[in-house]
């Protein structure tokens, strides 16, 4: 489903050239589920940014369910992440004057859904994350962890193929954070691609596949499966 | 996204930071307010003049001695010399032309008017019967000056309203003596309520016989004649025939001013109208103050905003749809702002009427249209930029609020 052939990412800062991703090759299977680990600085974010076509490597393809990204147009992009990709955040992104059940209802406002789908679809969605008693609710007066289970509403609410994660538990305490691993893990059993940045080690393990950044290179690259004695 | 939808999130973002929200419809508002006050302003002013010059007479031609250096009209042939004075019997030759139904001489002065002890000053005119029926007054009581010949003094006078209620409080004025000036006149009629008139408060003045004013005066020159034509159609004949026979009077010199009526309320009606779109136009540029007002807070909203249109990017947002988005709210905001600008215009307006009773405070139409189309067009023109700037922005980076 995802194909990268040996894929680079420059930055240039100032008269200096940051090499954040290089020479990446990697093919993950629908279904799967995908840890990236390593170092600050390493790449993680900026492989995850790619994947989810927020960022366009400088060299080399990304190929998506056959498709060679870089031949998108920017409305093509746009259309791609909003059907096969869902993003969640360290930070949540979730929009302050707006309720839970209408945060999880503005991608599909921006795919003009109508507003009967819109409302089905949306009320499922956060009945998956277990939020259906605080769908009226403003993030203000929600905990860290419902937050963060609003967010992963909204990014399944479109059905998309992949889920992307950059340190999805990095704001939240060690019990919340377990929550919403169950949550995505059990996303993932029912078939969703996931794949999550992470620091905690424990989190990482639990993946199918680990990924190991190093300045921008894959160098650990196993399934668990071979991990296990 | 839809288009119901796309109000509703712009109206979500308005309501959401109601300062900024007040402050551009503030702005928006005053602007609309203004050009429909200023407007209104300028059109009660200008519909005064014209109705002033109405009450003037019917197919008017005035006589006014001296040359102005400008002949075919406008606001010269008010300040022009006196070179040679204009006489009764000037005016009396006018009855030659075959247009001219009327003639009204007309001597103005100022003399005080006395009645058993009170006295005031006033504004004296002497006239002709004639003035009567050119200058369209009406009689409250009593009869204008008695049909004398125009060249007879009669001890007669006709007083205006203020002067009959000052001097004669509530006696009966009719036949009663009053002095003007060193003589004594006997009042026959009162003026009637045509109020104001463009050259006198009728309710001010005291008529005697123009050759009563001559003697009182001390000069045979004449302020005015007025001439009314027999027709429309004659006026112009009757202003040709007029110069021809002053001319012939004054050794073959055209000494003097004469002016239509339709002349004098052009040249007015041309001067309100260009102070109404000049008013109407600083009102406008205050509107694109507002639009600049518009944009630079709009731009503000954008970097306040920078997450949420990375997150709208991340959810798949097309770079068409977040630009909408944002040219909503600026349209919304000076849609808004002109709906309340209107509101507020049409308020001061009532209230500037019930301060100036004279005047009629009715915002122009096209006056209000065009305000709220500039308004709009600020908020499009304005918004259009701040929307592309928030449209054009990096998902990455705006996510990461940079
Ligand atoms: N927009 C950018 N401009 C310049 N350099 C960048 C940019 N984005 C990332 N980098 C650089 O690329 C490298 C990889 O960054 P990235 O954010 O992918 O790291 P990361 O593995 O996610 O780190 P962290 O664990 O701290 O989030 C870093 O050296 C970073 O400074
Ligand atoms: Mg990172």
């Amino acid at each position: 489903m995802i194909r990268l052939d040996h894929l680079n990412r420059y930055f240039q800062v100032g008269d200096q050239q940051v090499h954040a991703l290089e020479d990446v090759t990697l093919t993950i299977d629908s279904g799967e589920s995908v840890s990236i680990m390593g170092p600050s600085g390493s790449g993680k974010s900026t492989l995850l940014n790619i994947l989810g076509l927020l960022d366009t490597p400088s060299s080399g393809e990304y190929w998506l369910d056959g498709v060679n990204t870089s031949g998108m147009d920017n409305n093509e992009l746009a259309t791609t992440r909003q059907s096969r990709i869902g993003f969640i955040f360290q930070s949540f992104h979730l929009v302050p004057r707006m309720t839970a059940f209408e945060n999880v209802e503005l991608p599909m406002m921006l795919a003009e859904m109508d507003k009967e789908q819109r409302r089905e679809r949306g009320l499922q969605a956060l009945d998956r994350v277990g939020l259906i008693g605080r769908v009226d609710h403003r993030p203000d007066q929600l905990s860290g962890g419902e937050r963060q289970r609003v967010a992963i509403a909204r990014a399944i609410v479109m059905q998309p193929r992949i889920l992307l994660a950059d340190e999805p538990t990095g704001n939240l305490d060690t019990a919340a954070g377990k929550e919403i691993v169950g949550i995505i893990e059990e996303l993932n059993a029912q078939g969703l691609t996931l794949i999550v940045v992470t620091h905690d080690p424990k989190i990482g393990e639990r993946a199918g596949r680990k990924l190991r950044l190093l300045d921008g290179k894959i160098v650990t690259n196993r399934n668990s499966s071979a991990s296990l004695p | 996204m839809r288009l119901n939808d796309r109000n509703l999130l712009a109206m979500g973002a308005l309501v959401r930071y109601p300062l900024r929200t007040l402050m551009m419809l503030t702005a928006t508002a005053m602007g609309v307010a203004a050009v429909v006050v200023l407007t209104s302003l300028g059109e009660a002013a200008r519909s005064y003049v014209a109705a002033e010059f109405q009450s003037l007479g019917t197919h008017l031609v005035i006589v006014i001695p001296g040359r102005s250096e400008t002949s075919g009209g406008g606001l010269g042939m008010m300040i022009g010399q006196t070179p040679r004075d204009l006489t009764l019997a000037d005016a009396q030759a006018l009855l030659r032309s075959s247009a001219v139904k009327k003639i009204a001489p007309m001597m103005v002065g100022s003399a005080s008017v006395s009645y058993d002890g009170l006295e005031r000053e006033s504004p004296i005119l002497g006239s002709t019967p004639e003035l009567l029926d050119v200058r369209q007054w009406s009689m409250a009581l009593g009869e204008f000056l008695p049909n004398v010949d125009m060249e007879r003094a009669a001890s007669v006078c006709v007083i205006g309203e203020t002067v009959r209620r000052e001097l004669l409080r509530d006696q009966p004025p009719i036949g009663k003596w009053i002095r003007v000036g060193d003589r004594r006149c006997r009042v026959t009629g009162v003026l009637g309520n045509a109020g104001r008139s463009v050259m006198v408060d009728v309710d001010e003045i005291v008529v005697i016989p123009v050759v009563s004013a001559q003697a009182l005066f001390n000069s045979p020159s004449l302020f005015r004649i007025l001439i009314q034509a027999k027709s429309r159609e004659a006026m112009a004949t009757a202003q040709r025939d007029v110069r021809r026979i002053i001319k012939e009077r004054h050794q073959g010199e055209e000494d003097v001013t004469v002016i239509t009526q339709d002349a004098v309320l052009a040249t007015f009606d041309g001067i309100f109208s260009a102070l109404t779109y000049a008013v109407g136009g600083i009102g406008a540029i205050s509107l694109i103050v507002a639009g600049v007002l518009i944009m630079n807070v709009m731009l503000i909203a954008v970097s306040q905003r920078t997450r949420e249109i990375g997150l709208l990017k991340a959810l798949g947002a097309r770079q068409r749809q977040i630009t909408a988005l944002f040219l909503t709210e600026a349209v919304f905001l000076a849609a808004m702002g002109a709906v309340v600008g209107v509101a507020l215009g049409y308020l001061a307006s009532i209230g500037l009427g019930l301060i100036y009773t004279d005047l009629e405070f009715q915002p122009p139409l096209w006056a209000v249209g065009s305000a709220v189309l500039i308004a709009l067009a600020c908020g499009v023109i304005f918004g259009i930029s701040p929307a592309r700037r928030a449209a054009k922005l990096d998902p990455i980076k705006a996510l990461a609020g940079k």
